[in-house]
């Protein structure tokens, strides 16, 4: 049986690519994509412990991050639908009103 | 034969491993959404797969429902929605953003690292036996969760509801057109 490590490491792993495709890509879906890909980093973490640590509350703290990670995707998604309509674009650098 | 027998788990651990790293690099680097859409779909079953193999059996299910079932369809709606053209011809990458990219990598690796080390001191009882019981009762994966849900985390499970009404709220007021296009109370031209 595999130690907890070689979860977490994966977990690291995962979690990092999302962090770069959230900073270097412009197109805003493939963005959401790789906060989704965070969230999936983190539940690989929770679940990893808790099996190392006999203890449930991880499995249950892994739902409560699919349910964000499900109201975050719906949100997302309408954005980049309000996006679309309001600049016909999803390059995130279109959206440049705010710029100071 | 025996080598296979005795290191199942370790094989497929790193076999699923390998495929949610390519998946992962493939939602990050494909230009077409529609293939990073897939690229992230198969991360998603993979990751099932690994919550399987550390007895979630109840968690892995709900992956394969929720995020490839339901999550992925939105995507795929959106993105057909959407009609991207733009960006997947010309630019795919931020300008300026590489360095801090690897900044925060970096950071990022030393924390969980430490979190590592962290979690190697840590013990508890672990084990497959854990992860079907409630107060040393043996009871299914599902089961077990399920009552962990509705007695001791029953307020955080309704704060979550709440948190999906928002959710939705939000995401019908950002969907209507005329939120968009001449502001509240005169869109009526949809």
């Amino acid at each position: 049986m595999i130690s907890a490590e070689p979860y977490v490491a994966l977990s690291l792993i995962l979690f990092c690519l999302g962090l770069i495709g959230l900073m270097v890509r412009r197109n805003f879906i493939t963005v959401l994509m790789s906060v989704e890909l965070m969230f999936n980093a983190v539940n690989i973490n929770l679940i990893a412990f808790s099996f190392r640590l006999g203890d449930l509350a991880g499995q249950v703290l892994a739902i409560f991050v699919i349910t964000v990670a499900a109201a975050e995707a719906a949100i997302g998604l309408g954005l980049i639908i309000a996006l679309v309509r309001l600049k016909d674009t999803v390059a995130l650098d279109e959206a440049d009103e705010m710029r100071g | 034969m025996d080598f296979l027998v005795a290191n199942i788990e370790a094989i497929v651990f790193f076999t699923v491993a390998a495929l949610t790293v390519a998946g992962g690099v493939g939602v990050i680097a494909f230009k077409n959404p529609v293939h990073s859409a897939l690229a992230l779909l198969e991360t998603f079953i993979m990751v099932a797969v690994l919550f399987i193999v550390r007895h979630a059996e109840f968690l892995a299910a709900v992956q394969v429902l929720v995020y490839a079932g339901g999550i992925m369809v939105l995507y795929l709606f959106v993105i057909m929605l959407a009609r991207v053209k733009d960006v997947t011809t010309e630019r795919v990458f931020l300008s300026g953003t590489a360095p801090l990219a690897i900044l925060g990598g970096v950071l990022l690796g030393a924390l969980v690292a430490i979190g590592i080390l962290l979690g190697t001191m840590a013990s508890g009882p672990g084990g497959a036996a854990a992860m079907q019981a409630v107060d040393g009762e043996i009871l299914g994966n599902t089961e077990a969760v399920g009552w962990l849900l509705y007695t001791k985390y029953l307020v955080p499970f309704e704060v979550v509801s709440v948190v999906l009404l928002v959710a939705m709220i939000g995401a019908i007021v950002f969907g209507r057109r005329d939120t968009v296009a001449g502001g509240p109370g005169e869109g009526v031209q949809s």
